[in-house]
């Protein structure tokens, strides 16, 4: 146990996902030694992020202005809906670059245990987006949803859920991920599950 | 299959222990409290990923350590494989095969199999369904790894939505996700279901037999499973019907808040004669049937090709004369066969092999012959 301070930075730190005991002490060790310049910038973005970041109004994403930069993008395709858990996640879409639609973040997945039932998620929101009668109704009409939860127990769950809700927007096209083998993989590494999903899962070549 | 080498580090009692195995008979000898079981348990751990004495991590590191260190070094069919396994309490373990990180840890399932018999055996027939159940899922995995992530994905969605029913309980919640938690639980539980029916299938005729042999004076072993669903098995269609049965209980499992259907509530049924053990087969009877459980298992596995390592924790003292010849006949012709016990005396002299002598935080080679040059210090 250090004194005072800095075991309170040691222990603050040490809350943080991904950060355990050791790191923590590094990291308090280095912010200690580091220049009183850096550290009060990274005093600054801590407070701005909290004060100055807001969700989007449209999709949820997090988001400097009142709409993020994607639904404010007017050369962004309006009809079609990716549907993620996190904020994270629309990075992750965004990296590929194939995507060119809107997005829509539901702030996490079904989920029980962890008190989080449909209220909880952005769904209703949703809904409101693709009945016209969201903050975007300007947005025209949504053609194609796309659900890009988690290929996990709860994120399965919370697109079973969705595909039930969204079967009453007729003429809506609702699209789910694909899952299968990673590229670069090799076949016989790849586990039972996974492959099971790639054969069900399998397209036609000719 | 057989284990080359077992060394373990901050695991139980033991800060450090290795041991070179050959094929055939090993044999560990020392006083109660010494750490023989850690050793037994040590190996188990590397086949199943749990422990047969308990079932979280935390006990198996050694007081004051941080975490726990097994490795094993595993030949099969000429090829050897290289485990370790780091195992830290409340985290997830990392394991290495042949020095290289694998991404879970379950992926090292089937390299090393083994069939561990133990005095906790007994609760396999007088303990709870729950007991039995992971007697089955044990085997299923050793058989088909593949078989782990069906476990561990039904245990996910039956804790959801169990937790659902719980909360729908107490706050008349939203239930409108209750049957989004129906489809998933039918899914995977019917594919656990349809792998434990199989199984059983294929193991009460090996159980029956060395029951028989076990102990030929008894009635005869029965095995049957029994379902949460009531009436016939449609093996074709078990996913509809843990669908229709959770429908019929539904108001049932909200008024109680517990998941009623599914194979978490099955149970193998172990009869004798007319009728069934729990309760009325004598303690002798008891261990010939755990006993005969675990010598199914062993050739279960042995008929799919893979000879499992047979471990024999501290049980001969437990079994009479007939059951003794029984076991080492079995014994005799298992590729290896690891055996503890506290006295020279209880391992029958048909087990002849390396014997070590486990005490003091030791484990020293005592055989075979006179020769000093074969006493070699471990530890």
């Amino acid at each position: 146990m250090f004194e005072g301070p800095v075991q309170d930075l040691i222990d603050e730190l040490g809350r943080l996902p991904g950060v355990g005991p050791k790191s923590a002490q590094r990291i308090a060790f280095h912010l200690l030694a580091a220049d009183a310049a850096d550290v009060t910038r990274l005093q600054e973005v801590l407070q701005k992020v909290k004060e100055g970041v807001q969700f989007c109004e449209v999709c949820g994403n997090v988001s400097e202005r009142e709409r993020c930069r994607y639904c404010a993008d007017a050369r962004r395709d309006p009809t079609i809906v990716c549907v993620v858990e996190e904020p994270r996640d629309v990075l992750a879409v965004e990296r590929t670059r194939e995507f060119k639609g809107r997005y829509h973040v539901l702030g996490g997945a079904l989920d029980p245990l962890g008190g989080i039932g449909p209220d909880a998620l952005r769904i209703r929101e949703l809904l409101a987006r693709l009945g016209g009668t969201g903050p975007a109704s300007d947005e025209g009409d949504i053609g194609e949803v796309i659900i890009a939860t988690d290929p996990n127990t709860e994120g399965e769950a919370t697109a079973t859920y969705l595909v039930r809700l969204l079967k009453d927007f007729p003429g809506l096209s609702v699209t789910r991920l694909a899952s299968g083998l990673p590229m670069g993989g090799d076949l016989e590494f790849a586990d039972e599950m996974t492959l099971g999903r790639a054969l069900a899962g399998r397209r036609a070549l000719s | 299959m057989h284990l080359r080498r077992l060394a373990v580090e901050d695991f139980r009692s033991w800060e450090r222990a290795e041991l070179d195995l050959e094929p055939g008979v090993t044999v560990l000898v020392g006083s109660n409290g010494v750490g023989k079981t850690n050793l037994a348990e040590a190996i188990g751990y590397v086949a199943t990923l749990g422990s047969h004495r308990v079932a979280n991590d935390a006990p198996l590191i050694r007081r004051g350590a941080e975490r726990a260190i097994v490795r094993a070094q595993v030949v099969h069919q000429g090829r050897e494989l290289f485990v370790e396994l780091e195992i830290t309490a409340g985290r997830a373990n990392r394991a290495r095969v042949n020095r290289a990180p694998v991404l879970r840890p379950r992926e090292i399932l089937g390299i090393l199999r083994s069939v561990l018999f133990a005095p906790e055996d007994l609760a396999l027939v007088r303990g709870d369904p729950g007991e039995r159940r992971r007697f089955l899922d044990d085997l299923l995995v050793a058989r088909y790894p593949r078989y782990a992530g069906v476990r561990s994905d039904y245990d996910r969605v039956l804790r959801q939505r169990s937790a659902l029913l719980k909360t729908a309980r107490n706050r008349q919640a939203d239930l409108s996700t209750l049957e989004v938690w129906d489809g998933h639980l039918a899914r995977h539980g019917a594919a656990l279901l349809a792998g434990r029916l199989e199984l059983v299938d294929g193991i009460a005729p090996h159980a029956e037999k060395a029951f028989s042999e076990v102990a030929p004076t008894s009635d005869p072993l029965s095995l049957q499973y029994k379902c949460s669903i009531p009436g016939e098995l449609d093996r074709a269609a078990l996913e509809p019907m843990l669908l229709d049965e959770l429908a019929q209980v539904r108001r049932q499992e909200i008024e109680r808040g517990v998941c009623l259907v599914g194979p978490h509530r099955d149970d193998l049924v172990l009869g004798l004669g007319e009728g069934p053990a729990k309760g009325y087969a004598s303690h002798g009877e008891s261990w010939a049937i755990a006993l005969s459980l675990r010598l199914a298992s062993y050739r279960l596995l042995k008929a799919d090709d893979v000879e499992p390592v047979l471990i024999l924790d501290d049980v001969f003292a437990e079994l009479d004369a007939q059951r003794r010849r029984a076991l080492c006949a079995v014994a005799a012709e298992a590729e290896q066969v690891i055996v503890t016990a506290a006295v020279a005396e209880d391992v029958p002299a048909q087990l002849t092999g390396a014997r070590f002598a486990v005490g003091g935080g030791t484990v020293v080679r005592t055989t075979t012959g006179d020769d000093p040059s074969d006493v070699q210090e471990n530890g």
